[in-house]
């Protein structure tokens, strides 16, 4: 071969060209599968959020069964004002629809550094986060017996990683009709834990303290509970106080949401 | 084989010749990638708890396996020597991401199972280093003969590993498409109330570096040439 293979000018165009085929076969493979990425990536969120009023869906009927069992979704904000509310179909595409609230995106964002910097001064977490024009998304749903529920999705931190979850409420808004969670990275064994039901059976039946300091709380594993906290995980104390963390954290705002109905109505 | 399809073969290069033949099946057994040569054992741990989730990885590295021993091989004589690994490195990442990014569009069940290990499959020893002993130096002939033998060698550890794992950790046997199928009638299960219980060791990680060590003692007590010398 003419050309010196091992020339620096050879090896910077080899380089070049290397990039630019391999960019281009990429980002028309991940082009061409981002429809069906996105569809499933709903499928799954739909099938989290039946899970949390205990309506078991797969893939294939995710879609029906949502439509089915919730009536209608609302996005409120931090103080707990609706900015918008839609029951018709979902339409994942539409960024307007409550449904389309990527609240785990938000939480890395700009809720994850607000909390840390907080420490536990809930003024100081709520001045950080007023001007982030965050929404939250609710969806209410109604079971096969009429009853009136509400499924909120929670974000929060574990050991290693991303914590989240879904939790509902019943009609009077403080009894925990069900919950479900699940982690990216957690300890198998020891975090990972906080996604099988002995744990999340524990939540079935329990009340917000809406008096109290701490709306609910997840006790270090083996300490006694009552109607207002389960015990957690034991060996798994940092992601246990990460649920607890998400669900104070969360359930906060929607309480006020709450609030401002039970006034509207009376 | 029939003469006439030897013949065919002979014809083209030798395809199927004893040389060509033994890269196809010294993986298998005397040179295999994790029992003998002790590679990627990694993943052979951490994903054979699931028979569907060992098919699915098996088959990504296949195909990441073969795409990049081909592609090197063809590339041969133009990489730089200066930046090959580098290279190397390139082709088997951008194989690795079309294998997930095709995962999460058509098995998204499985593909959050197997979550960081298809991405893994870039630093997975068994690649890089086939690439950089064998791909470098051979005809894509060859090379696409030897990505076969070695995606095989690597595979069916993983399939014997994972089949042992369910079948006595869970009771069950699940393909891909198919879910899980249990052997026994649910109730006999004793969370249903009957007698039987699942050997829960064999889900955790140990009993996967135990059913490879059984599986070497098995291997090495049959083919005594690859026990080391003290």
């Amino acid at each position: 071969m003419a050309i010196d293979k091992n020339s620096t000018g050879y090896t910077f165009l080899f380089s070049i060209a290397m990039v630019v085929v391999v960019g281009t076969a990429l980002a028309f493979t991940a082009l061409s599968l981002k429809d069906r990425q996105d569809a499933n990536a709903a499928d799954k969120k739909m099938m989290d959020i039946l899970g949390a009023i205990g309506v078991s869906a797969d893939r294939t009927n995710a879609n029906t069964l949502f439509a089915e069992y919730v009536v209608e979704r609302v996005a409120i904000d931090l103080d707990g004002r609706q900015v918008s509310a839609t029951s018709t179909a979902v339409d994942p595409k539409d960024k307007a629809d409550p449904f389309s609230i990527n609240v785990k995106k938000d939480y890395r964002a700009s809720i994850k550094s607000a909390v840390k910097a907080a420490d536990g001064d809930e003024a100081a977490l709520a001045a950080a986060l007023s001007d982030k024009d965050l929404q939250f998304p609710l969806f209410r749903c109604v079971t096969d017996s009429g009853q009136n529920l509400y499924v909120i999705p929670v974000v929060g931190s574990g050991l290693w990683g991303p914590i989240w979850g879904y939790v509902a409420l019943e009609e009077d808004m403080t009894t925990i009709f069900g919950a479900n969670f699940d982690h990216k990275t957690e300890t198998p064994g020891l975090g990972a834990e906080i996604k099988e039901s002995f744990f999340t059976d524990k939540f079935k039946g329990k009340k917000l303290d809406v008096e109290g300091s701490a709306l609910f709380s997840v006790l270090k594993g083996g300490a006694p509970t009552d109607e207002n906290s389960v015990d957690g995980i034991t060996g798994g104390t940092i992601t246990s106080k990460g649920v607890d963390e998400m669900i104070n954290r969360t359930l906060k705002v929607y309480l006020r949401y709450f609030e401002s109905q039970t006034r509207a109505q009376r | 084989m029939s003469t006439e399809t030897a013949a065919a073969t002979a014809k083209k290069e030798s395809l199927f010749s004893k040389k060509n033949r033994k890269l196809l099946v010294d993986p298998l057994d005397d040179s295999n990638p994790i029992t003998v040569q002790v590679l990627g054992i990694c993943s052979a741990l951490a994903i054979t708890v699931q028979l569907q989730q060992a098919v699915i990885m098996s088959l990504s590295v296949l195909f990441v396996m073969i795409g990049g021993n081909v592609i090197v091989s063809l590339l041969r004589n133009m990489i730089p020597d200066r930046i090959r690994i580098i290279v190397q490195l390139v082709v088997v990442a951008s194989l690795v991401i079309i294998v997930d990014q095709v995962l999460k569009a058509f098995q998204p069940d499985i593909s959050e199972k197997l979550s960081v290990f298809v991405g893994l499959i870039i630093t997975n020893c068994i690649i890089m280093g086939r690439l950089e002993a064998f791909a470098l130096g051979n005809k894509p002939g060859p090379s696409f003969l030897d990505a076969i033998g070695n995606a095989m060698g690597y595979a069916w550890i993983l399939l014997a590993v994972s089949i042992v794992r369910e079948v006595f950790g869970s009771g069950a046997i699940s393909l891909p498409g198919m879910g899980q199928v249990k052997f026994l009638p649910t109730e006999w299960f004793m969370s249903e109330g009957g007698f039987y219980e699942n050997n829960n060791l064999m889900i955790l990680p140990p009993m996967a570096l135990i059913t490879v060590g059984i599986i070497i003692w098995i291997q090495r007590s049959r083919n005594q040439a690859l026990i080391e010398e003290n």
